[in-house]
């Protein structure tokens, strides 16, 4: 019996370790095959019945609470054109599966929806994690994979040319806003040091390294840094440790879990950064107000493209139909939703100026033309990288609001931070 | 050698380690009783997160007097998950164990993300960052509670078994199930209020791991590989040990992450895992039983 208990929990460990990034085949492709179109759905087909969109969602798993936003906005896009009367004049419908957020079921999806169930387009999943193996099958059926929140620059330097991510700057660049800001301030002011905590993600881990670099080469000392495995149950040690440097900047390379677990921890080690910025959580509305607590917020910051009361193209006709169909309140939408959103709608433009569904088509006018969605306005170099920027969002008097740069702040940002509680 | 740090986790890990040992020695009654492998038993550890979430926003009773509810409702849920999914396996019950208690972690999950949904939910207490200092450590009140919580649990699990009839029949149970059916004992009844209890057991540790963490069903992924690695070292079917493995790996994890990396961490428990494969397979307070085939 110890054989098999010990056997299942050194198994159970490693299933719990995310099971590797897999690129690997999950079989061989029927038909098609190498970048040219595999079949009839890839090149567009030609009935005149709905355009089937296919889509692996996390709705289980680490990504599950970023996935189900996700869902939301692809649906929310596809209500919305269909009431509009659809796309080249037929209907959109969605076909989502549910990946577990792992690597190897997304694999699986992805293979099923392009040809088994014969979708005519794709939309990506989750995280970089997911969207690296997935878009390589993508890639072999010749489809265009427009996703949301894949920015790690490995998602962009395969050699694929199908793979697009539906924001205004490529994820891995996103953190480094805050750095520029930091360095801006005058030279009196600036911070002197810095600590550094990241999970073991492909996505987070190197906006946290271009941070740094940001920052180092600007003489902020790094005092702390390291990473963590993504599963870790318990971030008080870590949260210890950071305190005990007592660095002027935490710069953490976060979820909403880890996010709020350091953040907590810090109140209780009444550890005081000047500046705090995490990857993802204070954009992520009432998900994350309601789990740091009001008078923590002031002061908190990250990297934004979106904000529920831009005058985008389309955000008002986004963010009035996410209220209608799922409630809640602008203030608290998930940033995840836009960038989804935007996937829609940048298909939906290359889609009308192909004037047909063909992958191949599409994909020529993701390379080349300049789209217009609820982030702002972008377009992809020959990689796929967006060749917008971002922006650096605080919490400033209870508003999520940009703060730098100058040009595009809606407030003066707060530096340094007040203490936890006091905000 | 930063001792102000050195303290601080092992302050944390002793704290953290008795919620663990609570949620592991639930699962090592199990074990012992049952001769099942509930690899289902973190589900339950955040279903009682959840249920103890509930109670608190709605009837708005504070986590730790709404065990009292979260307890009770946890012990019937492992009643009737026992008798509906475990009790029907009469052969091989160690591997198909396994097999049916992952299958009802998943279901669970199902259960939980289409009741509560997937957003990550955490039970936040007016006095969550309230904290004293000890050697230059904050440390907060919630895992003081928390621990004090877990020895009680413990105290109490200890004065079932070895005070009153029924925890008698267990123990006799656990030593040998067939003997202590022939001697008259109802070793199915015993089994169901056992997994009732290891839920119930799960449910205390839930209400605090839900305090300190957000959560959302699929948490029992994080939690079960070192559920079942602290089983293991402190001797299957002994909860003492699973209490005393949990305080020292905990502690191991804590100073590995802390002085060392968090990288060494996780891989600290594997390789104290394996010293005591190696060294002493039958854990901390096994017993080595050549059983009849």
């Amino acid at each position: 019996m110890l054989a098999t208990i010990t056997c299942g929990a050194a198994s159970l460990a490693i299933a719990a370790c995310g099971g590797g990034s897999s690129g690997s085949s999950p079989g061989t492709p029927s038909g098609g095959g190498g970048g040219g179109g595999g079949g009839s759905a890839a090149s567009g087909g030609s009935g005149k019945g709905p355009i089937v969109i296919g889509a692996s969602i996390s709705q289980t798993g680490d990504f599950s609470s970023d996935g189900n936003f996700v869902k939301q906005a692809y649906q929310l896009w596809a209500d919305q054109v269909n009431a509009q009367g659809g796309l080249l004049g037929r209907k959109v419908e969605m076909k989502f599966v549910n990946d577990a957020s792992s690597t190897q079921q997304v694999v699986t999806n992805y293979q099923t929806l392009i040809s088994s169930d014969h979708a005519n387009l794709v939309f990506g999943p989750f995280s970089s994690l997911l969207t690296i193996p997935s878009s390589e099958i993508a890639s072999r059926y010749g489809y265009a994979f427009v996703e949301p929140a894949g920015g790690s620059q490995q998602v962009f330097t395969r050699g694929l040319h199908n793979v697009f991510e539906a924001e205004p700057q490529a994820g891995y660049k996103d953190m480094t806003v805050f750095g520029h800001w930091l360095l801006s301030l005058p030279a009196g002011q600036r911070p002197k040091t810095a600590a550094y905590v990241s999970e073991q993600d492909p996505f987070i881990g190197p906006e946290v390294e271009a941070l740094k670099s940001v920052l180092q080469a600007g003489g902020v000392k790094t005092v702390y840094d390291q990473t963590y495995p993504i599963e870790n149950p318990d971030y008080s040690p870590l949260a210890l440790a950071i305190s005990n440097t007592k660095a002027d900047v935490a710069a953490l390379g976060v979820n909403i879990p880890d996010g709020t677990a350091f953040t907590k921890d810090f109140i209780q080690q009444n550890y005081n950064p000047k500046a705090v910025i995490y990857a993802n959580g204070p954009d992520q509305g009432t998900s994350w107000v309601n789990k740091v607590g009001q008078n923590n917020l002031n002061g908190m910051t990250a990297p934004i493209a979106w904000l529920p009361q831009l005058s985008t193209y389309g955000n008002k006709q986004m963010v009035a139909g996410y209220l209608k169909k799922y409630g809640g309140n602008a203030a608290g939408m998930s940033g995840d939703v836009a960038e989804a959103y935007s996937v829609g709608q940048v298909i939906q433009q290359a889609v009308e100026a192909a004037h047909s569904v063909s992958n191949a088509a599409i994909i020529k006018q993701l390379h080349s033309m300049s789209f217009k969605t609820v982030q702002g306005n972008f377009g992809f170099n020959k990689l796929g990288e967006p060749t917008g920027s971002l922006f650096l969002g605080q919490w400033v008097n209870h508003k999520w609001v940009r703060v730098y740069p100058p040009a595009a702040a809606q407030a003066k940002p707060i530096y340094p931070k007040p203490a936890w509680g006091q905000g | 050698m930063n001792l102000s740090l050195l303290f601080g986790a092992l302050v944390l890990g002793l704290l953290t380690g008795g919620v663990y040992g609570v949620m592991a020695s639930g699962l090592s009654l199990t074990f012992g009783v049952m001769r099942i492998i509930n690899v289902g038993h973190a589900a339950l550890v955040i279903t009682g997160a959840f249920i103890s979430y509930e109670v608190f926003r709605h009837l708005h009773l504070d986590p730790f007097a709404g065990l009292v509810i979260t307890m009770p409702l946890m012990f019937v849920i492992g009643v009737v998950l026992e008798v509906l999914f475990i009790r029907p396996l009469k052969t091989d019950r160690e591997e198909l164990s396994v097999l049916v208690t992952w299958a009802l972690a998943l279901a669970l999950e199902g259960v939980l993300g289409y009741f509560f949904g997937t957003d990550l939910v955490q039970t936040t207490v007016s006095y969550g960052n309230s904290t004293f200092v000890v050697g230059g450590v904050h440390i907060a009140y919630v895992y003081i509670y928390g621990f004090l919580l877990a020895v009680a649990a413990m105290a109490a699990l200890a004065a079932l078994l070895y005070r009153t009839n029924l925890g008698a029949a267990i123990r006799a149970t656990m030593l040998n199930r067939q003997a202590a059916q022939l001697i008259g004992i109802d070793v199915e009844r015993v089994s169901a209020i056992s997994f009732g209890i290891g839920a119930a057991l799960a449910g205390v540790g839930g209400t605090v791991y839900g305090i300190v963490n957000a959560f959302n069903p699929d948490s029992h992924y994080d939690l079960i590989g070192h559920l079942l690695v602290i089983v293991v070292l402190g001797g299957v079917g002994s909860m003492r040990g699973a209490f005393l493995a949990a305080l020292l790996i905990i502690c191991i994890q804590d100073i590995t992450q802390v002085m060392i990396s968090p990288d060494w961490a996780d891989l600290s428990f594997f390789v104290v895992l394996t010293i005591m494969l190696v060294v002493r397979p039958q854990g901390f307070f096994g017993v080595r039983v050549r059983e009849a085939t």
